[in-house]
Order: structure tokens, then sequence, then C-alpha cells
């Protein structure tokens, strides 16, 4: 089973995405910021992590750069999961490593898609 | 509290999916006659009809082709996305790389190609390889699709948050498209120009001019009638080149139903054409039977 760490502030958010990711076998875990995510990566490090933008703590960004200086088991895929939706912010993300970019809102269908194209759905 | 679902008529519900068939030949299975309620509630709430056994009243009573060309629109399965099935859209970009390469004139017709999701990914599969292999030309592609609404969506080139999203990865959404302000995602005029799109009912008329390297008819089989099915084979048959190829969705073959198309011994996956003179009332083979008898 592969597994997916959620990654937002937002409670709603994380309930939503991980009812979807439960459906697609997904072992789910959360954390409501960057450095909280941080953490849990270090104790067990996902598949994949859902990564929200804007954040209180550590952002979605700074997470990003910190992931890149870990040593971990292996390096995890990165899908941004946020509001900003505009070309500025998606570069900005690719460009400092992030996998894939989900726009919210988002389905089932979108989020699916998204983990296939990163190979892990 | 639940809503109790109001039930279609059985007659009106006969009359629309009987519209559906006689102008596409896509059948609704009678157990999915709830879908006629579903896909056609935007068009009574936009034209104040009441529901949908009122709306096969006035199709009925009256001769508005505007109206019964919108209900076939919206009774349409146009389900599609980019890259669907993306090993299988590599496969057939790959198909005709080596003619394109060599700068020979490739033709590729995806048929009943919706929203033209299907032919745009076809076409950046083509424009990163003619980049990064220097290639000479790109194929000329056309898309075809019955809907007259899919088809000016697709010219258009314009896809919401959600439709933008599926299937295609982030870096050629970034390469290739352009948010328009208005929350809708917008084909650059360098991809879009690549594929042309024309309205075509694949039961009802020839294929458009010329013959193909390629055709794409995915999971369109599927939804037509048994009797029909023969008959988009035998055209797609004859629309090929000698040596080219067909590709139908997962699911769909033509075993049975066309002595003209056999599995390609070369890509696996693909049909090619065998050769054999049509067997369609008024094709090649009846015609030149005829000819001997008389």
């Amino acid at each position: 089973m592969k597994t997916c760490l959620i990654v937002d502030d937002s409670k709603v958010i994380r309930k939503v995405a991980r009812h979807i990711l439960e459906t697609l076998d997904f072992a789910v875990t959360e954390a409501a910021d960057g450095r909280e995510a941080l953490e849990q990566c270090r104790q067990s490090t996902p598949d994949v992590v859902l990564l929200d933008w804007n954040m209180p703590v550590m952002s979605g960004m700074e997470f990003l750069r910190a992931l890149g200086t870990e040593t971990l088991s292996h390096r995890p895929k990165v899908v941004f999961c946020t509001t900003e939706n505009g070309m500025a912010h998606i570069r900005a993300a690719i460009e400092a490593g992030a996998d894939e970019y989900v726009m919210k809102p988002f389905d089932r269908e979108t989020l699916h898609s998204k983990l296939q194209i990163v190979g892990v759905a | 509290m639940t809503m109790a679902v109001q039930p279609i008529d059985s007659g009106c519900a006969r009359l629309l999916a009987g519209l559906l068939e006689q102008r596409t030949g896509q059948r609704i299975a009678p157990n999915r006659s709830w879908r006629l309620d579903t896909a056609l509630k935007p068009l009574l709430a936009g034209l104040a009809i009441h529901d949908v056994d009122d709306l096969a009243r006035r199709l009925r009573e009256g001769r508005d082709e505007v109206l019964a060309d919108k209900v076939v629109d919206l009774l349409l399965n146009q389900e599609t996305s980019f890259f669907r099935d993306a090993g299988v859209i590599e496969s057939a970009a790959q198909a005709v790389a080596v003619p394109l390469a060599a700068g020979m004139p490739v033709h590729i017709w995806c048929a009943a190609c919706a929203t033209g999701q299907e032919a745009l990914s076809l076409a950046m599969l083509f424009a990163e390889r003619k980049a990064a292999e220097r290639w000479p030309r790109m194929p000329e592609i056309i898309g075809t699709d019955v809907s007259a609404a899919a088809i000016a969506r697709a010219r258009q080139g314009s896809y919401s948050q959600f439709e933008i999203q599926r299937g295609l990865p982030v870096r050629r959404m970034m390469e290739w498209f352009a948010p328009d302000g208005d929350g809708q995602w917008g084909a650059t005029p360098a991809l879009l120009n690549t594929v042309t799109y024309r309205r075509h009912n694949l039961v009802a008329e020839p294929p458009p001019a010329g013959r193909y390297d390629l055709i794409l008819c995915r999971n369109v089989l599927f939804y037509l009638v048994p009797r029909l099915r023969e008959q988009v084979l035998e055209r797609l048959a004859g629309a090929l080149k000698p040596g080219g190829l067909l590709l139908l969705g997962a699911g769909e073959t033509v075993i049975g139903l066309s002595d003209r198309l056999r599995p390609s011994r070369r890509l696996r996956g693909f049909y090619e054409a065998t050769g054999c003179p049509s067997t369609a009332p008024g094709g090649a083979a009846e015609v030149a039977r005829e000819a001997q008898s008389s």
C-alpha cells in the first residue's frame, strides 16, 4: 500500500483529501504545517506528499526547500495542492523541485490523475 | 431527507434515446435512462422547461431542430481527458514516428474527438519530438466529432481548471497552455494550429477526405448499436492508407465485425487493413459481384 502525507492547515481539506486518497488505496497521515510534516518525513518517509502552499509555522515552499537538505530513506514525490493558481506560483513550485501541481478546488479524478503522473497511483 | 427521483415517462425516455440513436448510433441502455434526467438538467433550466417529459413533448410536437441538436449534444458521451491511457497515446505517436522523422507527410484522424484533448495530446508529443529530434515536419491532424458544441469548444482550445488538470502533466500545461484570466486555460496558438477540427457524423457520413496513416477511434464502438459497429469499421478501413493503422479503445475489437481489418503484425494493440474488398452494402465487393452476375 502506498503512503501519502497530507500537509494542510485546513482540517476540512485534510478530511476531503484523506477520503479520496483512502478510496485510492493509500495509507494516509496528516500534518497541519511544514515543520510537522518535516518531522513526520524524518520518522517515516511517505511515497508522496500532498502539500499546501500557505500554512502557519512553515509554508509549503519552506518545507520543500528543507526537504531537499534532509537525508531520508528516499525522496518522496511532492505534489503541491493549493489555491495559488497563477502561472508564477506554479513555475516557482516546479523550479523549487515539486513534481506536480494541483490547483484547488480539486476532485477525485484530478487527484488520481496527478498521482498517476508522478507514478504513485 | 432524500429527494424522491421523479421517474421519466418511459415513452418520453424512448423518444429521447431514439433521437440520440437515430442521429449518432449511440444507444442508452434502458437501465441507464436516469442519464437522460441528469444530462438534460442544464438545458431544462436554461430554457425554463419544466421536466424531461415536457421536453420530450416539445420535441414530439414541433420541428425544433436547434433544440433537438442541443438534446443530442447533451446526451452524447463526451468523456475525454488529456493523455487518456497515456501509454496508448505514446504508442500512437511512436507508430508514425519513423515516417515523420524521415520528413514524409503523415495524416492522422482523431474520430469522435469530443472537445479535442486527445488530438492536442498527440500534437504536444509530436511538437516536442519535432523540436528535440529536429523532425522536418509535423503530421496533419484532423479531429472530428458529431457534436457541434464539442467541435466549437475544441476549436477554442479552452479548458476549465478541472479539465486542464486531468491527465496533463504540469510541465506540459506550463509549456502549451496559459490562463485566460477567467478560470479557463487556453491552448497556445502554436499548439492549437496543429489540429484542424470539423463536425462529422461517423455513422452517417463518409470519412473526411483523404487517406490516413493513423486513425484513432477510441471508446466509440462500445456505445454504438451492433449493426453500426460493422458499418463504422468498414468506413475506417476504407480511410486507411495501405499500411495505415487503426487504434480502438481498450476492450474494443474488430474481431467478428470486419474482415477488412486485422490485428497489426507490426504493432501490438493496433489494427491494419487486410486489403480485402468492402462487403458493405454498396461497397466495392458488392458492386463487383453485381457486375459479374449481370
